[in-house]
């Protein structure tokens, strides 16, 4: 299938706002689209493609021998992204070359077989038999970053859904399988045997846990569970072997290379189930804000390393020497994982403690006395419960800490995507401070999008079409009139905020209408709440 | 002696351009003494002129738009191709291509020849008389869209991709945001040609310009407006094509859809970050002006030695005639709107669904 096929596949993508349209594209790709394109464009929309011998350079010394550089200067300052700028300003000949498009499997294939110094030429001879679309998808291709809003997440969900398979067994083959997973496919189609990843360190779908609600508690035979902490870090998965080291997110990207010092630590044959946590000295966890600092980077430098040292926290042993413990009960499962903990003594982790408990009242005040930074609330996880991928329903619970609320008021309104298009959905509320004059004034702190009713959306957005002062685009300022009760799970101090603390999960409680907006809280309440490193 | 320039008889004023031999001015601000007008879009058609010269349909327009009485006190209706003298300047009204009615303003005086294009484009569109290029002095052109970033596709090809969008989502609503004069009426016929016989559905603020144009003679096949659900939370036209102002899929009158895909026809569209910031689901590049090469080669083709630009991209229009020999001057005309950029979209669409929704 030629690039053509590809750019409009792309085009789609980056438009559909819904989850399920893109899901509903990608499948029909999978479906239409030959081998070993369709892999191709698998890997392309996964981030799994690199190629040495074209970079964004390339494309910008290759568009300055055939355009005007005030005028390419001018159109980069207008559209903002380069690839985009050529793709659009690239001269079309008078008629185009009678050459079909190329096969995505060629651009690859030349890419990784051509010398360096040939690939410029070979480049423009594509570009020029392709239309604007083609062109975005090509340079997009050979640049890598595709930005569509599809992630590998996706793919490998659609893939599942494609082929009846389960998901967690599409990750797991997954990361055995190089670009263009012919022997996937193969297997997807029922053609030919699940690709064996042997000592690959493959991501493994993790057990998640259901949020434990006033219902639950009532019914719960508290034996029956052991309690940990819930961790306020990012939940990964360290797999390590003879066949090399990664570090997986709860969602199967690799994150190895942001965290180098917790991969040089992996230095065992097995796969762990962890928090990532900044890690101070003797163990102190930070707040989440400073782990943030460490998170969605390609490379880590020095200062960052120093600054923020990161460590895993270990809630469960998954693989011990190639053997799969996940069908053993959670207990025997815990044993091994002290033992082989007190054995191996693995650099920068720790076990996550178990915590004593008789009653669920002793319980129920552990959980209202985590306050502590690094905590949200507590994890209950049946003793006889097997790893099961996915969130199955009554073997694990989390219960976090009860919510922290403010009353704020409403700054600005946005109107949401896809259904919420016609609706003012996104709220950003602020507090009042001092403004310096004597007086008094609304500074934002945080942004919500979700925790009121269908009724209450549908007051607000009429509330706030009357009660608009101006205009951004998409956003209302409104008048500063009316109140809401804003509840969150933390708040922390940022230096990216103007108010100088970020709240995490915030979301509304209830509408105020009755309270006057000079009664809402301030800052300084806010301030009291703040979360810092525990000494 | 040689003929004057055209700029010893044509001022640039606050009100828009003054021919000063002949006394009137061309698409000029409200409230002008005399005034010939280019076609019937708002920044060019504006209230409350004494006397007005355009042809039958941009009159019509005017009145239909403007209200009886807004509309010029008085109107003369000039053909194209049928040349009257004011003042002793020669004034023709050629073909524009813009929309229906759409002319290209040319005026003669003691052998100097000046056109003033109005807006134009070089694409074929089954609702309007096609532009013709007239050889002059000096061309008076706009730059809305002078950048080489802007090349349209043939209109043909996006109608065909809303289509196919069509098909691939049954059971949503399309909503394509076009303007009500000129985009609507070419996409309905483009649509009509690529073989969509079905009811074309449209929203209050499309209908009246619709009408106007069948009573010209341009076929429009069966439309009709938007229904109300018949239960409260119900959605209705799944399937179908509905065409609305631009941004009206931001009001809650786009809430009856079912699940909506929005579209819109837009030369802007051809800028994907500019479309994903309007969270446009179908970016349709069709539009009544021309593009960058089309630009270029109007200008090559009558032939002036001096282009005026009046609004726009000017100063990359100016940068790239100079290196073809042409002067270029910037108007810097006051008013003119960049099509389908700004808020007054949204305020006129917020009116129209407001003036519907009570009625």
């Amino acid at each position: 299938m030629s690039l053509p096929a590809f750019a409009e596949l792309l085009e789609r993508l980056l438009f559909t706002p819904g989850r399920n349209a893109k899901l509903a594209l990608l499948k029909r790709w999978f479906a239409t689209q030959p081998d070993p394109d369709r892999g191709v464009a698998l890997a392309a929309i996964a981030g799994e493609l690199r190629f040495s011998t074209a970079k964004p350079s390339l494309v910008r010394e290759l568009v300055a021998t055939r355009v005007d550089p005030v005028l390419l200067a001018w159109s980069h300052d207008y559209v903002g992204d380069l690839a985009e700028t050529v793709a659009l300003i690239w001269p079309e000949p008078d008629s185009r070359p009678n050459r079909p498009p190329p096969d995505l499997s060629e651009v690859v294939e030349t890419l990784e077989l051509l010398p360096k110094s040939e690939v410029p030429a070979r480049m423009a001879e594509w570009l020029d038999v392709l239309d604007a679309g083609g062109r975005l998808a090509l340079i997009k291709l050979v640049t890598g970053g595709l930005r569509v809003g599809a992630s590998a997440r996706l793919a490998r969900q659609a893939l599942a859904d494609w082929s009846g398979h389960p998901v967690e067994e599409v990750e797991e083959v997954w990361h055995g399988v190089p670009p263009p997973y012919l022997p996937l496919f193969r297997w997807l189609e029922g053609k030919g045997p699940r690709p064996d990843p042997r000592d690959a360190p493959v991501f493994r779908s993790p057990m998640l846990a259901q949020p434990l609600e006033a219902p639950d508690i009532a019914a719960l035979d508290h034996t029956a569970f052991r309690a940990e902490w819930k961790w306020d870090g990012v939940r990964v998965q360290a797999a390590a072997g003879p066949g090399g080291r990664r570090l997986w997110s709860r969602t199967g990207e690799d994150m190895s290379a942001a965290f180098p010092e917790v991969v040089e630590a992996m230095d065992f044959h097995a796969v762990v189930d962890g928090e990532l946590l900044v890690m101070r000295e003797g163990g102190v966890v930070a707040p989440f804000a400073d782990l943030q600092q460490r998170l969605n980077r390609k490379v880590v430098g020095p200062k960052l390393l120093r600054d923020h040292p990161t460590g895993l926290r270990l809630y469960d042993l998954l693989f011990e020497n190639g053997e799969d413990l996940r069908p053993l009960p959670y207990d025997t499962r815990r044993e091994r994982l002290e033992a082989w903990f007190a054995r191996v003594k693995p650099e920068r982790m720790d076990l996550s403690p178990q915590i004593a408990f008789a009653s669920l009242e002793q319980l129920t005040g552990l959980r209202e006395g985590a306050r502590a930074a690094g905590i949200e609330g507590l994890m209950l996880k049946r003793g006889d419960a097997p790893y099961v991928a996915g969130r199955p329903k009554g073997l694990w619970w989390k219960w976090k800490r009860a919510p922290l609320s403010i009353d704020a008021v409403l700054m600005y309104a946005q109107r949401g995507h896809g259904k919420r298009s016609s609706t003012y959905s996104d709220y950003t509320f602020g507090l009042w401070r001092p403004d310096g004059q004597g007086g008094e004034e609304l500074v934002p702190v945080g942004k919500a999008y979700s925790g009121y009713t269908d009724q209450e959306l549908v007051w607000l957005d009429r509330w706030i079409r009357n009660h608009t002062l101006s205009r951004f685009g998409p956003v209302r300022e409104v008048e500063k009139e009316l109140v809401l009760e804003i509840v969150f799970d933390a708040a922390q101090r940022s230096g990216r905020h103007k108010s100088g603390v970020a709240l995490r999960f915030p979301r509304i409680a209830r509408l105020r209408a009755d309270k006057p907006a000079a009664e809402a809280d301030r800052l300084e309440t806010l301030m009291a709440m703040l979360e810092e490193g525990r000494e | 002696m040689p003929p004057p320039h055209p700029d010893t008889w044509i001022r640039v004023t606050p009100q828009g351009l003054y021919c000063e031999p002949g006394d009137f001015f061309i698409d000029p601000m409200a409230g002008a003494p005399r005034a010939i007008i280019s076609h019937g879009h708002s920044d060019h058609a504006r209230p409350d002129h004494g006397a007005v010269l355009a042809t039958p349909e941009t009159l019509a327009i005017m009145t239909a738009r403007l209200g009886e009485g807004r509309a010029g006190r008085s109107q003369q209706a000039l053909a194209y191709h049928a040349p009257i003298t004011v003042g002793g300047v020669r004034v023709t009204l050629v073909p524009a291509g813009h929309v229906l009615g759409s002319a290209q303003v040319v005026l003669e005086w003691q052998g100097s020849r000046i056109v003033v294009s109005g807006d134009y484009k070089r694409q074929p569109d089954p609702t309007c008389a096609p532009f013709e290029p007239v050889p002059c002095d000096v061309f008076v052109t706009e730059a809305t869209f002078a950048l080489p970033v802007f090349r349209h596709p043939p209109a043909a090809q996006e109608v065909r991709r809303l289509l196919e969008s069509v098909a691939l989502f049954p059971e949503r609503a399309h909503l394509v945001g076009c303007y009500a004069l000129g985009k609507c009426q070419r996409l309905i016929a483009l649509l009509r040609e690529a073989g969509w016989d079905r009811p074309i559905y449209l929203h209050g603020a499309q209908q009246s310009m619709c009408a106007l144009y069948e009573r010209f003679g341009i076929p429009m096949g069966e439309l009709r407006p938007v229904p109300r659900p018949e239960k409260r939370g119900a959605t209705v036209l799944a399937g179908e094509l509905v065409l609305a102002p631009p941004s009206a899929e931001a009001n809650p009158w786009a809430r009856r859809l079912a699940d909506p895909v929005t579209a819109v026809a837009s030369g802007w569209m051809r800028v994907r970050q500019r479309a994903k910031a309007r969270g446009v689901e179908l970016p349709l590049i069709v539009s009544d002006h021309v593009d960058w090469d089309d630009l270029l080669a109007s200008i090559a083709e009558v032939g002036a030695p001096e282009v005026w630009v009046t609004h726009g991209r000017e100063e990359a229009l100016i940068h790239a005639l100079a290196g073809r020999g042409v002067r270029g001057r910037a108007l810097h005309l006051l008013g003119r709107e960049e099509e389908e950029s700004g808020e007054a979209a949204l305020d006129l669409a917020s009116a129209a669904v407001g003036a519907e929704d009570a009625a």
